[in-house]
């Protein structure tokens, strides 16, 4: 076993072997600009570029021509986001709308957006994550241009009924932007069904390398976009820049593979995730973040009550995680996405986020689970809050001085 | 984030974790923080015969740094006055273990855990 055992594909995967060697000869030999068309260098990374594009469309069922590069989830974020708002504001108005559990990229580029005159509606989930449809009908407007949701939270893991979503946004004439760089491998996605304009993805989440993306942008009805970089008019004028043909030809491989495998995949995942959430639920006051049924077996999201995050995440150091809490971050605040559930701020201060994946064994989970129990319990006899809890304290009632 | 030797090895192995009697005339009990910021210190200072503390015991439910302030100060407590221990202030703890700025109200925290003790023990004189 290695250690730390890596248990935070959310945060990345690591790049499958195979999809590494078929990067590897358009560093080196092949190494031509695909926008070339003078010389077989250029027309054979173009035919390696256009092999990718399909593998990516292949995955959700998309036309290759649907398919646009960028740099990753983020930047395809934003040219979404600020591309659509920009695009068709004139004609339909300046709303926006969106989840206050959404990605930094979206909620920045909406914040960006409101910068500069639109306004924007940010919605708070049901304490289980997922939006009450109801709610977000009731917040389309006449003048709503934009709905970005999406579609597997990289947090609490949960998966909106993006279908339901899709068919209110076409009802109402909306734009409906979805960010899937948590979906890709994890959940079946059919953009021939889905009612969904455009879509996000990101590579490195999905085993492929980091530092490429691509943006899916409807044809029909036909989705136009302002660009946000411009240049030598790459990407039929929606992405200018010289493509990077090692980075997409490993994102055509990864979601290739991705497309051959996620079914059984996934079901060996989804038994990783069971042992480990029966595990981790026997001790005592622990709470899973999100719902249970309506998520991806790859993230379990837990609090640990009366443990401070950041204490547990030095405890376990054999595990490699992410505390839904300050610590990985500079600033000292819980995470927004659990509070935005309603979570207390000591459960938000307690939580753990496990992410699991490809290369995850049945023994990296029981080292887990052993490790969690053992420090779980010493770090509750060190805390006062635990020692108040077991007195029968209600610490909701105590005056705390707040620093 | 990296953390110090020092910090490692408090954390590691907490100096003086437990409770004494709050009901002890003897006793001073301080607790500062809340949950809601992530850090919640309890210390408790015993006063001897002599005058001097002889016994401090603390539970801290907090990041790394947290608990290691509040086990190095139930170390610098024991023997002192109640004089002395009111003048240890937040920038020798934080030497002491080499915090790192964002992680400097850890040591703040730990000086008003001292502060909160020696005022209830006081209020019970």
């Amino acid at each position: 076993m290695k250690l730390p055992i890596y248990m935070d594909y959310s945060a990345t995967t690591p790049v499958d072997k195979r999809v590494a060697e078929k990067m590897i000869p358009f560093i080196t030999e092949e190494f031509g600009n695909p926008a070339s068309r003078s010389h077989p260098y250029g027309w054979t990374a173009e035919k390696a570029v256009e092999e990718a594009r399909r593998h990516v469309a292949d995955l959700v069922n998309a036309d290759p021509k649907e398919i646009v590069w960028t740099s990753g989830a983020t930047e395809s974020n934003n040219l979404a986001i600020k591309g659509i708002a920009e695009f068709y504001s004139k004609d339909k108005g300046k709303h926006i709308i969106t989840i206050a559990t959404e990605h930094k990229a979206v909620i920045d580029a909406f914040r960006e957006l409101e910068r500069i005159g639109y306004e924007a509606t940010y919605l708070t989930p049901e304490p289980n994550g997922l939006i009450n449809i109801e709610k977000f009908k009731a917040a389309i407007r006449p003048d709503t241009v934009l709905a970005s949701v999406m579609f597997v939270n990289n947090e609490i893991g949960v998966i909106q009924d993006i279908h339901s979503l899709g068919n209110i946004c076409r009802e109402h004439n909306v734009i409906f932007h979805v960010d899937a760089a948590q979906a890709t491998g994890k959940v079946d996605i059919d953009l021939t069904k889905l009612p969904v304009d455009v879509m996000s993805f990101s590579a490195h989440k999905t085993y492929g390398p980091k530092g490429i993306g691509a943006l899916y942008v409807r044809r029909k009805p036909r989705i136009r976009l302002q660009a946000q970089m411009h240049g030598g008019g790459h990407e039929r004028g929606m992405r200018s820049g010289t493509l990077a043909t090692h980075q997409i030809v490993g994102m055509g491989e990864a979601f290739k593979i991705a497309k051959e495998e996620m079914h059984d995949e996934n079901k060996r995942i989804k038994k990783l995730h069971d042992q480990l959430l029966k595990g981790l639920t026997e001790i005592e006051e622990v709470y899973v973040n999100g719902d249970l049924n309506h998520r991806v077996p790859h993230n379990l999201n837990i609090s640990f009550n009366y443990v401070e995050g950041e204490s547990l995440i030095m405890a376990i150091k054999d595990i490699a995680v992410s505390s839904g809490s300050a610590c990985t971050s500079a600033s000292l605040e819980p995470s927004y996405v659990l509070r935005a559930l309603g979570r207390s701020d000591e459960l938000a201060h307690s939580s753990i986020r496990f992410s699991i994946g490809r290369y995850t064994t049945e023994e990296d989970i029981n080292h887990a689970i052993g490790l969690l129990k053992q420090k779980i319990g010493k770090l509750r006899e060190l805390s006062p809050l635990w020692e108040m809890f077991k007195d029968g304290v209600d610490l909701e009632k105590v005056e705390w001085a707040a620093h | 984030m990296a953390y110090s030797d020092k910090v490692l090895d408090h954390y590691e192995n907490p100096r003086n974790v437990g409770s004494l009697d709050k009901n002890d005339p003897n006793v001073g009990t301080g607790m500062v923080g809340a949950p809601a910021c992530g850090d919640v210190m309890k210390l408790q200072i015993k006063l001897g015969k002599n005058g001097l503390i002889e016994d401090a015991k603390f539970k801290t439910y907090g990041c790394g740094s947290a608990i290691a302030s509040s086990s190095l100060v139930t170390e610098m407590l024991k023997g002192k006055t109640l004089d002395e221990a009111e003048s240890i202030k937040n920038s020798a703890i934080a030497e002491e273990l080499a915090l790192p700025p964002v992680k400097i109200h850890c040591s703040v925290l730990a000086e008003d855990a001292i502060k909160a003790a020696i005022n209830d023990l006081k209020s019970k004189k």
